[in-house]
């Protein structure tokens, strides 16, 4: 097992740091997160599948996106419990990087089995099913679809599988390390290569990792730049260009071709992770996008290798790499009518009431004398300075202009062993300096508890969309089956209701206050 | 500031087209604040202000929401004096010092209501506009408009039974609603009156005629509210219809 440490104990630490930081940030996902190279994240009947270099394909599965558990390998369900003859002989014995898509009623498994660098084959596996508890749980063996021979500019390792979502054609990227990133068009129905005789197109140099993503017109061609497999010291990074074509060029955002080594910069090391590489989109529906990939280095786990799985944002036409929400107090202000959620309690101005007039800067000075000085800060204020009317049972929610009240000031902090969601654990949202929670009711609307028991309809799942803003959701709503998140129903009124990514209703600014 | 906003004509009447209109208003009415329809003006007296701008004496049976579901028919109890403080605890109290709200009996046109130690009189009343103009209503009856409490009351009826739906107001300044004798929503504190400003958890509106009441509470300057119902996709309901309450 590459996980020592468990995600309680790494709460309990964060705990403490809150107490000194308004944000912490969040690790990379739970459980057994080590791997390296994963594939595309893929999900079948709600549970998510990963696959990644190592002997006989190491699986990883989770149950909720956050919590994942080794799995055993891929080759185990594959006759001769290894690669083909035919792939081996093409390429090596090795089994790298693999990556999954699901084609009509099959799965397709590309993946590369390298030799002596640059002779290298990909392989493909065909399935019914990722569950290995299916009795139709097996892979088949469907020999090699492209390789390099050892001499040419290419490496055909690090499989990218593309579904062009304009005309259904299926398209594979490879490569490489060592020349040129690839591409090949495949047939669908099969999965090898739908016109074997014709040439692959160059697409980018000197990267690896590279897969394709659509949206709005363009293509996007992912690749991973540096180089990897020395844990803190490997300087991988993900790069990118656009197309109009799939087969590209694929411009930066300077205009330089990935021929030319091009590449505008989506991920690089941040946080207590160094080197991100082998980007992989995982689109939940809804406008809800995220994106996988392995940090090289998790300092926090001892610098190995883990899988991350992280929000994928869209500015001016460009992927860009969100954060996992991290811990702290905000204001949760909706995207809709800028008004801020607050505790269903009258407000105390901070700093006290005044009365009104006085708009500011004071009377001027006498002439010839100096201004008086100004008067001194007001601290922030906190709900131990104006609670003591609050309702002690529970309270009813509503949203007002924020103006930096303590009933508008929620603390959102991960809750151990509670389960989550692709990249976060489940949050609880209680007010700031207090244990009010914020829960679902069985009538699709929301109060404020007392204080926080666990219970499911008090647990929160918040995910950063396209435009930065968020999705916060119950984990469950007593009596509704089917998913609700937080809804502005109008300027003063927060509920519960059906996300629908055309509008602002369900949009959430989270900011720090 | 407010105060000079709360009387200025809506922009696109000027003062040389509303004065004889005004003046002829005045002249036709008797002794109503609001304007009515030709037919249904009397001889009489002058009244000592120009009527309501806004408002005019329903002229038929049932008034339909308009286009955007707004209700548009009231009946309005002239203004009770109040402190004028807008907090939630100032609010509650104003609101039930002088009668319980909703044990109170359905309101009538010309009905007087005791309230401390005068009578104050229910006006029917039908808005042009989205909104009911409180700062017009009480200033075409010579009544005060600042630090007050207006009392609202409408009949709303439903042509089928109607669940998950909202009550959505604006108000200035604060308010309170209540729907079939049950509190739907309120708002607090100073504020402009914004549609869909305050908005009730989900509710049922009954098949056929449905209760509305309301308590606004102004400290100074413009006072108006807007009402509407959202369905459960949180569009208005344009199919409802206000009526006054029968005798």
């Amino acid at each position: 097992m590459l996980i020592t440490k468990s995600f309680a104990s790494r709460i309990s630490r964060f705990a403490v740091a809150t107490a000194c930081v308004l944000a912490v940030p969040l690790v990379a996902l739970d459980g057994q997160p080590g791997l390296h190279d994963p594939s595309t994240v893929i999900v079948e009947n709600g549970k998510y599948y990963v696959y990644a270099t190592g002997n006989g394909l190491p699986m990883s599965i989770s149950d909720d996106g956050w919590t994942w558990r080794r799995a055993g390998g891929v080759m185990q369900a594959v006759p001769g419990g290894k690669p083909g003859a035919d792939v081996i002989a093409r390429g090596g014995n090795n089994t790298w990087a693999p990556d999954v898509i699901r084609v009509g009623d099959q799965y397709f498994l590309y993946y590369a089995a390298p030799g002596t660098q640059p002779k290298a084959a990909i392989g493909l596996l065909v399935g019914k099913t990722l569950d290995p508890n299916s009795p139709d749980y097996k892979w088949e063996n469907a020999g090699p679809v492209v390789w390099s021979d050892g001499v040419e500019d290419s490496n055909a390792i690090d499989p990218g599988v593309f579904r062009d979502p304009t005309n259904g054609t299926l398209w594979l990227t490879y490569g490489s390390y060592f020349g040129y990133i690839r591409l090949v068009e495949l047939n669908p129905k099969t999965g090898k290569r739908l016109y074997p005789d014709r040439k692959p197109v160059n697409v980018a140099i000197n990267s690896e990792a590279s897969i394709m993503i659509f949206r709005d017109g363009w293509y996007y061609l992912l690749v991973t730049h540096g180089s990897c497999c020395a844990g803190a010291n490997s300087s991988y990074n993900i790069r990118m260009g656009r197309a109009k074509k799939v087969t590209g060029p694929f411009l930066d955002n300077m205009g330089i071709d990935m021929l030319q080594g091009g590449g505008k910069l989506f991920l690089g090391s941040g946080d207590r992770s160094v080197g991100p590489g082998h980007f992989g989109l995982l689109d939940l529906g809804d406008g809800v996008q995220k994106f996988s990939c392995h940090y090289e280095a998790d300092l926090d786990r001892g610098g190995i290798s883990v899988l991350d799985i992280r929000p994928l944002l869209w500015r001016d036409g460009w992927p860009v790499a969100g954060e996992n929400f991290k811990a702290g107090t905000y204001e949760i202000e909706s995207a809709r009518t800028g008004t801020a959620l607050e505790l269903a309690v009258q407000g105390v101005p901070v700093g006290g009431l005044r009365g009104r007039g006085g708009r500011g800067g004071g009377p001027p000075p006498a002439p010839g004398a100096a201004p008086p000085p100004p008067p001194p800060p007001i601290p922030a204020q906190e709900a131990s300075q104006v609670s003591a009317n609050w309702p002690s049972a529970s309270a009813g929610v509503r949203m007002s202009p924020y103006m930096l009240q303590a009933q508008q000031k929620w603390t959102i902090t991960p809750v151990a062993d509670a389960g989550g969601y692709p990249g976060s654990p489940f949050f609880k949202i209680t007010i700031a300096g207090t244990e009010r929670a914020l829960a679902a009711t069985g009538e699709r609307e929301l109060v404020v508890l007392p204080s926080f028991t666990n219970a499911p309809e008090q647990l929160w799942r918040i995910d950063q969309l396209a435009d930065g803003t968020y999705r916060v959701m119950p984990k469950v709503v007593p009596t509704s089956k089917e998913p609700l998140a937080l809804s502005a129903v109008g300027s003063s009124m927060p509920t519960l209701a059906k996300f629908s990514p055309e509008t602002d209703r369900q949009r959430w600014n989270l900011r720090m206050p | 500031m407010e105060l000079e906003d709360a009387v200025t004509v809506p922009m696109n009447i000027s003062y040389r087209t509303i004065v004889p209109l005004v003046f002829a208003a005045v002249l036709c009415l008797a002794g109503s604040a609001f304007s009515q329809p030709p037919a249904a003006r009397a001889e009489g007296p002058a009244a000592p202000r120009p009527p309501a701008p806004s408002l005019t004496r329903p002229a038929s049976p049932a008034k339909p929401t308009g286009a955007d579901g707004f209700i548009q028919r009231w009946l309005l109890l002239e203004p009770i004096r109040v402190p004028g403080q807008l907090t939630e605890a100032a609010v509650r109290t104003a609101v039930e010092k002088d009668f319980p709200v909703t044990a109170t009996p359905l309101p009538h046109d010309g009905d007087t209501l005791k309230v401390g130690d005068g009578e104050l009189k229910w006006h029917a009343v039908d808005t042009t506009n989205y909104n009911v103009n409180l700062y017009h209503y009480a200033y075409a009856l010579n009544k005060p408009t600042t630090n007050v409490l207006f009392w609202a009351v409408t009949v709303v009826n439903a042509p089928r039974e109607m669940s998950g739906v909202r009550l959505a107001i604006g108000s200035n300044a604060a308010s309170v609603w209540w729907v079939n004798g049950t509190e739907a929503t309120a708002l607090y504190n100073d504020r402009q009156a914004v549609i869909d400003d305050g908005v009730s958890k989900r509710l049922t509106l009954k098949q056929g005629a449905n209760v509305i009441r309301a308590a606004i509470v102004n400290a100074g300057g413009a006072t108006d509210f807007c009402a509407r119902f959202l369905d459960e996709n949180d569009q208005p309901i344009k199919t409802l219809t206000a009526t006054l309450i029968e005798r």
